[in-house]
């Protein structure tokens, strides 16, 4: 096995891993522990991304996730005291409905890989993913998408101003 | 085995399954938040595989914008979860009732 597969493997199954442990921690039931793994997991899918050629993604994922979203995170569950959260049991019954939902949607995945066969038709894959080129596409034929997203940011830069207002009038 | 594209595929299925399980479960609106974030992640990751294995770079175009949108939703949820805690004090899906009949 050569050596991107052998880091595949492992950058996978440490995904999956932290991936568990963000949702159901056997140790912890913190929220801080929570978003500890995330950030692990975040971290681990841009080993993924460097695996496929997607160095500027990988770098954006561990900049704007790992960096910026995930202090926001950590920013409001300190500020919102949730000791109470430990005390909490997990209901018996959400569990059981939503083991079998996602065992359901599991069965459906497996079904259309199965039968869909991505491998037959596949070449080999030669595409990097090059900053300079990625910047090519963003600024010729994406730059629309991209400044209305610029907008959109803005957009939520101010509501996030107006819904932390004291007085909410 | 080569690693291909199913490979990848099947990580980011399982990793959608693991964030919606998180979201049905889990009764801490902080913690569905991030099992939210987990399910945005794998679908990045199918778009970038497809991206890697179809020789388009239009995928991870689509995934750039994913992560902006993202970052935005982030910040206006948790403002509105800060919001909500200041005028309930609790963070608890179950606490908050007051559309129940």
């Amino acid at each position: 096995m050569a050596l991107p597969d052998i880091l595949f493997y492992v950058f996978a199954a440490l995904t999956l891993l932290c991936g568990v442990l963000v949702i159901a921690n056997p140790f912890s039931r913190n929220p801080v522990t929570s978003a500890m793994f995330l950030v692990l997991t975040i971290i681990s899918m841009a080993g993924l991304f460097v695996l496929l050629h997607a160095f500027f993604l990988a770098a954006v994922q561990v900049l704007v996730y790992a960096g910026a979203v995930m202090v926001l995170f950590l920013f409001v569950i300190m500020l919102l005291d949730l000791k109470e959260e430990e005390r909490r049991k997990i209901k018996k019954f959400s569990l059981i409905g939503g083991l079998v939902s996602v065992g359901a949607i599991v069965i459906i995945f497996l079904k259309v890989l199965v039968a869909a066969k991505p491998e037959a038709n596949a070449s080999a894959p030669t595409l990097e993913g090059e900053t300079a080129a990625l910047g090519k596409l963003l600024f010729t034929q994406y730059l629309l998408p991209f400044e209305v997203v610029s907008v959109l940011l803005l957009v939520a830069m101010l509501g996030v101003i107006l819904l932390s207002k004291k007085d909410l009038k | 085995m080569q690693v291909g594209l199913e490979h990848y595929l099947v990580v980011s299925a399982l990793l959608f399954c693991l964030g919606l399980l998180g979201v049905i479960t889990r009764r801490n609106l902080l913690v569905m938040y991030m099992s939210l974030e987990l399910m945005l992640n794998a679908a990045n990751l199918a778009l970038v595989s497809f991206s890697r294995f179809n020789n388009n770079l239009n995928g991870q175009i689509m995934v750039f914008f994913i992560i902006t949108v993202a970052a935005a939703e982030v910040s206006v949820g948790l403002a509105l979860i800060v919001a909500l805690y200041r005028k309930r004090q609790t963070a608890h899906v179950e606490d908050l009732t007051t559309m129940k009949l």
